[in-house]
């Protein structure tokens, strides 16, 4: 059941020892939520009819939503009244559009929220609409919208569904914990995104360093003929769609292209059990599991969040912040997103509240490049990171687009792995969109 | 929780490794073969590597006007690399010229650590055979004596063991192996180069495909080419591996982050590059020892190696930039 091992990638220090023996324990609703009308890649949604301020909502409403397919609907997290609707902080670091709601502390259900009946009963057409109209997007954090992923134009077949249990980010648990307390609800829903895309099989990919998680889905799926798990060496990205897709079914993801190039869906392990609350109780997406966590977070703890909620809410239910916090981040180490300060919602991608001490933030000089080729050997994807940053230091966007700046996910090996502390990723994200740019022109 | 937080580009965690810590593993990579150079050519060898290790750090911290002396640790391994490929006993003033020359010509006119073309240490070096080869050939090449370390060792011999094939057979694989056979101070004992080696390897600073791309070509050359005269011509492949300096050359110098390819089929063809000018210089050249401009050469052409083995990205189909 031991599989392949992507090539480059690095071992940081993973920290999740912390919170990964700690029980997921769902967080008092708070007494008002922000909810951002973007929270998802693709098009942003508009309020709904009927939801202006002074409206009153029950739990689980719907209240915005887009007409562009690549997008997904957004809904009430709390019941109340909605008392503004206004830019809010938003993790992505600018002020976006967001429905206040005023909690009434009822935290009715809406009416409208009723199971879907059995599996069996559900098809392919319905499973999608679904999980369309549930608003679940991708909960690894990049928040793809879910039914897009299981809708493949017809031309591509679909036979392998990997689903992602990685969760190679350092410090984060809530995947770890969800395996752990959900395992049934995570084959149900594995089992509707199969009988969505016609697919034949799935498997189901965990690093070694949660041998429990292993143990405990690999009962889950006792008698599934269809579903497997794989054990995966631990070594950051393996949960990046490419390598986890190359490890799991030893294809490869062509260059420019999609998993779908390869027959191949994934999803995360958060995101089928969305679609299984949402198919067993009807229940949208309005809550997740977040890790808060760090050495400067006085209680670290998996929660079950509202979303809406505002971050320092989540930190004070942890204790508060430490004195030596120096950086606050949204997501993980290696990809998750600084934040000024605390004031800003927990959206559905939120997988983890991280906060950095003096002792874990590094705040050296940069030195020249001594070519160690340190950072190419960690390219997940065969890059030559130093190249492509020296050309957008000096402005070669064309070179940098040559060097296949594009192909780059900022994954962060290449700054991690540097010895000169260059912002390599950093560098590259600037050559990104600088292409992207000269490309829309 | 208004207070500020640093906020910047992910990732927000960094490896330990820095520039001063890599230097250092290089240094202690070096620590057998220094210690092995006292143990065979006594307390000269000691002085040569003091005075070259300290004027190369005094003088780039001048140049630089840093008061730091080891600053990143870059200058004590150039210093201490150059003095490791000098005779065993040379004159204080040249390897006071020469290692000042490898930190100001070798690398500081080209901007400093990073900028380089040129394997600093082996500038110097290059430096004073030109200017002062004659010196380089005479008294100064002393018999190797285990463990006489105050002892002015006074029976002298030729640079290298390659420079005459009749006393090249006076010494054994062991001698080779262990470093009993004259050569530059630091080159003769292929096993504490090893030792360094493996360290190095182990921290992930080198690639196997330099050492191993310059030792398999020298082997296979002197195989091949050696005319077999010490012992057939398997022996001879290894006499041209063991004696001179292919082990230091090829595991510290072609190793040289800054001045060799970052590519892996770049590293390969390095290798294999100096391995063929060495050989060649050995066997058809003027010269006994090849290694010193074999790598200089082959550094000239890092930049096109690098641009023309830019590896496939994931998943790609086109021919690279």
């Amino acid at each position: 059941m031991s599989s392949a091992v992507f090539k480059g990638g690095v071992h940081p220090d993973y920290h999740k020892e912390v919170t990964a023996t700690m029980a997921v324990t769902p967080m008092k609703a708070p007494p008002t939520v922000v909810i951002p009308l973007q929270q998802h890649i693709g098009a942003p949604c508009e309020p709904l009819e009927g939801i202006e301020v002074g409206a009153q909502v029950k739990k689980g409403r719907k209240i915005a939503d887009s007409s562009s397919f690549v997008s997904a609907p957004i809904h009430a997290s709390v019941s109340g009244i909605i008392k503004e609707i206004k830019p809010y902080n938003h993790p992505l670091g600018r002020p976006i559009q967001a429905i206040i709601i005023e909690s009434d502390g009822e935290d009715k259900w809406d009416e409208q929220i009723k199971p879907a009946g059995s599996l069996d009963d559900l098809t392919a057409d319905d499973i999608r609409k679904l999980v369309r109209e549930a608003g679940i997007v991708g909960l690894g954090g990049a928040t793809f919208p879910a039914h897009v992923k299981l809708s493949p134009p017809p031309e591509k077949k679909i036979d392998i569904v990997v689903i992602n249990g990685a969760e190679c980010e350092p410090y984060l648990t809530a995947d770890h914990r969800v395996m752990l307390e959900k395992p049934d609800e995570i084959v149900f829903g594995l089992k509707a995104m199969i009988k969505a895309l016609g697919a034949e099989k799935a498997v189901i990919g965990i690093e070694d360093n949660k041998s429990d998680a292993i143990r405990v889905l690999e009962q889950a799926i006792a008698g599934e003929d269809q579903i497997s798990v794989a054990k995966l060496h631990t070594k950051y990205p393996q949960g990046a769609e490419k390598m986890l897709i190359q490890v799991t079914t030893g294809r490869k993801v062509p260059s420019g292209g999609l998993p779908l190039d390869v027959g191949v869906v994934n999803h995360n392990v958060g995101t089928a059990v969305a679609i299984t609350d949402a198919i067993r109780e009807g229940k949208p997406l309005i809550e997740r599991v977040v890790t808060v966590t760090g050495a400067g977070i006085n209680r670290p703890a998996n929660l079950l969040v509202r979303v809406g909620t505002l971050v320092s809410e989540v930190i004070d239910a942890c204790g508060g912040l430490k004195d030596n916090t120096l950086k606050l981040i949204v997501g993980g180490p290696m990809m998750g997103l600084a934040q000024p300060n605390a004031d800003l919602p927990v959206i559905k991608g939120t997988s983890g509240i991280l906060a950095l001490t003096d002792e874990d933030v590094y705040l050296a000089e940069r030195a020249p490049c001594i070519r160690c080729a340190k950072c190419i050997d960690a390219c997940p994807v065969f890059l030559m990171p130093t190249m492509i940053a020296q050309a957008a230091e000096h402005a070669l966007y064309a070179r940098a687009e040559k060097l296949h700046a594009l192909d780059c996910f900022e994954c962060g090996c290449c700054s991690y792995s540097c010895p000169s502390k260059i912002p390599l990723t950093q560098l590259i994200r600037i050559a990104k969109a600088e292409i992207m740019k000269a490309k829309k022109q | 929780m208004d207070n500020k937080m640093i906020v910047s580009s992910s990732p927000h965690i960094r490896t330990i490794e820095s520039v001063q810590s890599v230097m250092t593993d290089v240094l202690i990579a070096l620590f057998p073969a220094a210690l092995m150079a006292v143990l065979l050519f006594g307390y000269k060898a000691l002085l040569t590597m003091v005075i070259a290790v300290v004027t190369a750090m005094a003088v780039e911290a001048l140049w630089l006007r840093k008061r730091d002396l080891y600053s990143d640790g870059s200058a004590a391994v150039t210093g201490l690399l150059f003095a490791m490929v000098l005779p065993p006993a040379p004159p204080w003033w040249l390897v006071v010229i020469g290692a000042a020359s490898s930190i100001i010509i070798g690398k500081q006119v080209f901007g400093g650590i990073g900028y380089n073309i040129f394997n600093p240490a082996l500038v110097g070096r290059a430096i004073v055979v030109m200017s002062w080869g004659a010196r380089m050939v005479g008294p100064i090449w002393s018999q190797p004596q285990p463990f006489a370390f105050t002892t002015d060792i006074n029976a002298v011999t030729m640079a290298t063991a390659l420079a005459d094939q009749q006393e090249a057979l006076s010494y054994s694989f062991a001698n080779l192996f262990i470093g009993t056979i004259p050569g530059c101070l630091g080159e003769t004992s292929a096993l504490a180069l090893l030792l360094g080696g493996a360290w190095l390897y182990y921290k992930g600073h080198i690639d196997w495909r330099i050492p191993g791309g310059y030792i398999g070509t020298v082997f296979l050359f002197g195989l091949l080419f050696g005319g077999g005269f010490y012992g057939g011509s398997f022996g001879t492949g290894l006499f041209h591996v063991l004696a001179g300096g292919v082990m230091i050359g090829a595991i510290f110098m072609a190793t040289d982050m800054v001045t060799t390819p970052v590519t892996a089929t770049g590293k390969l063809i390095f290798g294999i590059g100096c391995g063929l000018i060495t050989m060649l210089i050995r066997i058809w050249g003027s010269m006994p020892e090849g290694v010193t401009f074999a790598i200089l050469i082959m550094n000239s052409v890092t930049p096109i190696i690098d641009n023309f083995t830019i590896p496939k990205q994931f998943g790609g189909v086109k021919k690279s930039a």
